[in-house]
């Protein structure tokens, strides 16, 4: 934006000490109607015309001046809350890890809050978090693409506009009601599910257990998938959206059918975008915990099946374990938080990293 | 696009075209459907085959009609054609799959969340109700709920449109494009974080100079806090994003007449944007509404209404959620899916209202 | 005009909230659903101090502090008392920590945590008051399967692990008469920590030594099975699972209607859990703790004949003196109603044995005087 200035008009404003911005625009009614007779804003020097310069605004107590650090500032809030959330984790964190008996990224167990002996570890927290939201990724990837395709190219636009706002509701579920969902209703399902593919898979590794099943990372694995579903449904709608319509009408005009057009001309052009939905569905996996709370069955056992009951994350170790933490226990929790915060801000710079280099789309913030 | 397709067939053409390709009449997909369906009835639950089950035979259906009808496009109209059939039916069978969750979710609720419809749900706390008592309600948590969506909704507003405004008015440089990008990351960090954020720094660090006994303590505006920080990036985000839709001309119009620029802003560019903006304030308070885990950990959770947000525990309609959910009685599930519909019901009416309001915006993206 | 609309919105929504405010109520005056509640009147002495009171701390006497509670708030309307069930770990380090105003254990403090607790109760020490005797019921979930009868051996293996199917031959030899499935054994047990756990595994490690190998502990350490947070998150699920196995408070059992197993216990028999089987071990048990600190010691191997064996007694941990003065007539108020005969009786309906005449007057005199 350029700088409007108008320095023959500038004249000396009724002296307004600086004050709530928010009062400003009140403040303002009762001065003028809009007349141009205001100083100049912004900083920029004012060049003298007329010889008006020499009564220069005072900028400093002006408001525009106060309405410009305003709103720097709350711009900055954004950085300073993340910055912040580092800084306070860390203090919080350090006090447990020094307290650890074990080594707290490779321990197995999480007993912190035994009072004399307190012994925790992030390691099958961590492995749990990490297996639960690749099993949902890699069923919800599928399908998520299936639908954006299907939205963006196949359906016709008044059902694809209903469709997606279908696919925006299931978006806006809480994920209480998810958890609740999975633990009371999807729980049977995937029993029987589970001692079916015992049954006829058990002699992959991933269906070896002999049970129980129930609450069990597949579980867990499916909620997720739905929870995910709809935020890489919405940014991958937009990629596939964004495809160059003329790339696309030239495959058609070649004789490529459908498909061979989508494989050829929409996919690869927005192979980044889509790469950086699946990390951000990523980022919403890893760190989603009401529902894992509630799905997951939280046994200490990990192994390399997935439909044992058990299992558990580290977001939802601190939702459950957090009622019962005394202070080296809560600060253990922190710590945990931690890693989980470290793990999703990494997953989300580098999402964000791919498609601010390569701005194909200006997809909403989910 | 659709109509691209046509392109060979409309040639005017000799019987024997070389460019019209072989075309699978309509009635084919009709019958290799129903025989993949009578195929996979006769397999599963007449056959026995791997235990049967009607889940199994909807599976073995889809999957016998993709198998026929590759094969039979492939005979008929050559392999790119029957590529293509293949992709279109798994697309659109995606979409289907995706709606089912949103389909059972929505059922179970009103199912279960059905029991416990009554006055007395919406009229009464969990005060002096035990194990052994049958009633009971979630007034307490629904105060909670809108006190504390209420409040994170005051702060975040004027800090995240005023953010929105540096970034899109103000903004230059490195500043404004490191805030950008860390907008986008914030909306990735796990609501989890987000709670022990505001616990280590406003519970355990802040809240004890508020107390008399110098006791950290649990409230709803803790819980308001947290979700703040959850709410921040997205309301600046979609503010920022309306900001920028509104057209350039209008605010040099503004210039022109020697509007000062903070009041540009205030004047035109909000108000031109303001539709958009509140449909984004509307998103983000459904998504904060919803939220669980930060809830949990800082707000307490009792059984009492408590119309204090600034002392003492209070209940959120999640919170209770999870509570009921846990809990060792019969009365308790119930109790929980009634909170989840009721929940589901406000968060929707809201998500409804804010896409409605987004129709009326004159600004077009794109 | 737009943007009145937008007012038009808001104040409608500000209007909800306010006709939403102003017609709830916290008061629950349905009547309960069992006959103990609001119906204990005459033998309650209760005073009416008003305040709040904010405690936490075992799951195992959670049903009994909120019947408690509720007789106490229905009486006086001015009093507001709550009681997290978050484990007695949890609930002895609040009480350290000062978040909360009493605690409730079903362990005693350990020797290194009792001075910290003293320490907190600045001019005197922390000690602890018997409350509530609450058996602890081996609750299981085998479809077509009631009246399960185990010995404390198969106990322990079952939990051990060394058990794994129903359809087992030291389980078929403890019921003779029922048909068991081949379905596989889930045990369930505690994720938190908790007195529950500890006196279970106390149990265990008392009766059979050589099969339960991992002595005793707030948290478990067993092997294998399936972890649940809280006594309910334990009764919620045996619920629901079949072949789930678990251990809860018989208050639990009772809220969620589950099948109790019947005991063997040291005189050779299968107790069934009842307020007089139990009844029986508690009268057994001896009383240790100094001044007016009060510990009971169960007899696990109690040989009694009719003994329901697994016993806990779960205790409040509050401050002899330099309690808060703005609390200390709550608190007091309240304890001495919970150890009245008339606080004990409520309790006996909802899964718990009434204390011993003997210690429940001891533990109401030094309620009295509490400072």
């Amino acid at each position: 934006m350029s700088q409007p200035s108008f320095p023959g008009s500038a004249e000396a404003a009724p002296v307004v000490p600086a004050e709530p911005p928010r009062d400003l625009t009140v403040q303002d009614d009762t001065r003028t109607a809009g007349v141009p007779r205001h100083r100049s804003g912004g900083r920029t020097p004012v060049a003298p015309m007329g010889g008006g310069g020499a009564l220069p605004a005072r900028r400093r107590f002006g408001a525009d001046s106060v309405f410009r650090w305003f709103t720097t500032g709350a711009g900055t809030l954004v950085l300073v809350v993340i910055v912040a959330i580092a800084i306070f984790l860390i203090v919080r964190a350090v006090p447990a890890i020094r307290a650890d008996k074990a080594n707290f990224l490779t321990h197995f167990e999480w007993f912190p809050n035994d009072p004399t002996d307190p012994r925790f570890g992030i390691a099958s927290l961590a492995i749990g978090t990490v297996s639960s939201s690749a099993i949902a990724l890699v069923l919800a990837v599928p399908v998520a693409l299936g639908i954006a395709l299907c939205l963006s190219h196949y359906a016709p636009r008044r059902l694809a506009n209903g469709l997606g706002f279908l696919i925006d509701l299931l978006a806006a579920v809480p994920s209480i009601v998810f958890g609740l969902w999975g633990r009371d209703y999807l729980v049977d399902p995937v029993r029987n599910l589970s001692g079916w593919l015992h049954r006829y898979f058990g002699w992959i590794p991933l269906f070896g257990s002999d049970g129980p099943y129930g609450k069990s990372i597949l579980l867990g694995s499916l909620v997720l998938a739905i929870m995910v579903l709809p935020i890489i449904t919405s940014l991958s709608r937009e990629v596939f959206r964004q495809a160059s319509g003329m790339n696309e009408e030239a495959a058609l005009a070649l004789g490529a059918t459908k498909w061979e057009m989508i494989r050829l001309a929409v996919i690869p052009h927005g192979r980044p975008g889509l790469v950086a939905s699946i990390m951000l569905g990523l980022g919403r996996a890893l760190g989603e915990t009401i529902a894992l709370a509630l799905t997951l069955g939280g046994g200490r056992g990990i192994g390399i099946d997935i439909i044992h009951d058990g299992g558990n994350s580290i977001a939802a170790n601190i939702a459950n374990g957090f009622g019962e933490a005394n202070d080296i226990g809560r600060s253990a929790l922190i710590a945990s938080g931690l890693v989980l915060f470290a793990i999703t801000l990494i997953v989300n710079v580098i999402a964000r990293a791919i498609v601010y280099r390569r701005r194909e789309f200006i997809g909403s913030a989910v | 696009m659709t109509g691209m397709t046509t392109i060979a067939t409309s040639s005017s053409a000799p019987p024997t075209n070389a460019l019209k390709s072989r075309r699978l009449p309509a009635w084919t997909l009709v019958a290799i459907g129903v025989a993949s369906a009578v195929l996979a009835v006769l397999l599963f639950p007449v056959g026995g085959l791997m235990g049967g089950g009607w889940v199994l035979t909807a599976v073995g259906a889809v999957l016998g009609f993709l198998i026929a009808l590759a094969i039979v496009s492939w005979a008929v109209e050559g392999r790119r054609a029957a590529r293509n059939r293949v992709a279109t039916s798994l697309i659109y069978s995606s979409l289907v799959l995706a709606l089912l969750p949103l389909v059972s979710v929505v059922i179970t609720l009103l199912n279960k969340g059905r029991t416990r419809l009554d006055g007395t749900f919406f009229n009464n706390s969990m005060r002096n109700i035990t194990a052994f008592d049958s009633g009971g309600g979630a007034y307490h948590a629904i105060i909670g709920t809108l006190e504390q969506a209420g409040l994170a909704t005051l702060i975040t507003v004027p800090l995240g449109v005023a953010g929105a405004i540096y970034i899109v008015e103000y903004g230059k440089g490195r500043l404004a494009s490191a805030i950008r990008f860390f907008v986008d990351v914030m909306t990735g960090i796990p609501s989890i974080v987000a709670g022990l954020f505001i616990l280590a720094f406003w519970v355990l660090m802040v809240s004890p100079h508020f107390s008399p006994t110098h006791q950290p303590f649990d409230s709803g505006f803790a819980a308001a806090l947290a979700l703040f920080v959850l709410m921040l990036p997205t309301v600046t985000r979609s503010t920022e994003e309306m900001l920028r839709l509104v057209p350039a001309a209008l605010r040099e119009g503004s210039f022109a007449l020697g509007i000062p620029k903070w009041k540009t802003i205030m004047r035109i560019a909000l108000p031109t944007a303001l539709p958009g903006i509140v449909t984004g304030i509307m998103l983000a308070i459904a998504r904060a509404a919803g939220e669980t885990a930060p809830v949990l950990l800082v707000a307490g959770g009792t059984p009492n209404r408590n119309f204090n947000p600034f002392e003492g525990n209070q209940e959120s309609l999640s919170v209770y959620i999870y509570d009921q959910a846990g809990a060792a009685t019969k009365y308790g599930p119930p109790r929980a899916w009634t909170a989840a519909l009721t929940l589901v019901t406000l968060v929707f009416l809201l998500t409804v209202a804010a896409k409605l309001l987004s129709r009326r915006t004159k600004l077009n993206r794109k | 005009m737009k943007l009145q609309r937008h007012g038009i919105l808001a104040g409608l929504a500000l209007t909800a909230t306010f006709a939403l405010a102003a017609c709830g109520s916290d008061n629950n005056t349905t009547p309960a659903a069992n006959a103990a509640g609001g119906s204990s009147s005459a033998a309650n002495p209760i005073a009416c101090a008003s305040g709040t009171l904010s405690a936490q701390g075992s799951t195992a006497q959670q049903n009994a502090i909120n019947e408690w509670v509720k007789d106490y708030q229905t009486s006086c309307s001015g009093a507001n008392i709550v009681y997290q069930g978050t484990g007695s770990g949890a609930g002895q380090q609040a009480f350290i920590s000062g978040t909360a105003d009493f605690a409730g254990s079903d362990s005693p403090l350990t020797a290194a945590d009792q001075p910290k607790a003293d320490a907190r109760c600045k001019t005197g020490p922390a000690i602890h008051l018997p409350m509530a005797v609450g058996p602890i019921a081996v609750v299981y979930n085998i479809q077509g399967v009631t009246g399960l009868q185990l010995r404390p051996a198969t106990l322990a293996k079952i939990f051990a692990g060394k058990i794994t199917a129903w359809n087992d031959p030291a389980v078929k030899a403890d019921n003779p008469s029922a048909t068991l499935p081949s379905t596989k054994i889930l045990t369930v047990h505690r994720s938190d920590s908790s007195g529950t756990s500890d006196n279970f595994t106390k149990y265990l490690s008392t009766v059979d030594a050589a099969d339960w190998t991992f002595g005793h502990d707030k948290t478990w350490k067993g092997p294998g099975g399936d972890a649940e947070k809280g006594s309910d998150g334990i009764a919620s699920l045996l619920s629901k699972t079949d072949g789930a196995i678990g251990y809860v408070e018989w208050s639990f059992a009772q809220a969620d209607n589950l099948n109790v197993a019947k005991v063997g216990n040291g005189a050779g028999e299968f107790a069934e859990l009842n307020g007089d089987s139990a009844g029986k071990t508690i009268a057994s048990a001896q009383t240790t703790g100094t001044g007016d600190d009060m510990q009971l010691k169960i007899d696990y191997r109690t040989t009694a004949p009719g003994a329901y064996p697994i016993v806990l007694v779960t205790y409040e941990i509050v401050c002899e003196k330099g309690n808060d003065t703005s609390k200390l007539p709550l608190l007091r108020d309240f304890l001495s109603y919970t150890a009245s005969t008339g606080g004990q009786q409520a309790i006996a309906t909802v899964g718990y044995a009434p204390l011993p005449e003997s210690v429940r007057t001891k533990v109401a005199s030094t309620v009295d005087n509490l400072s």
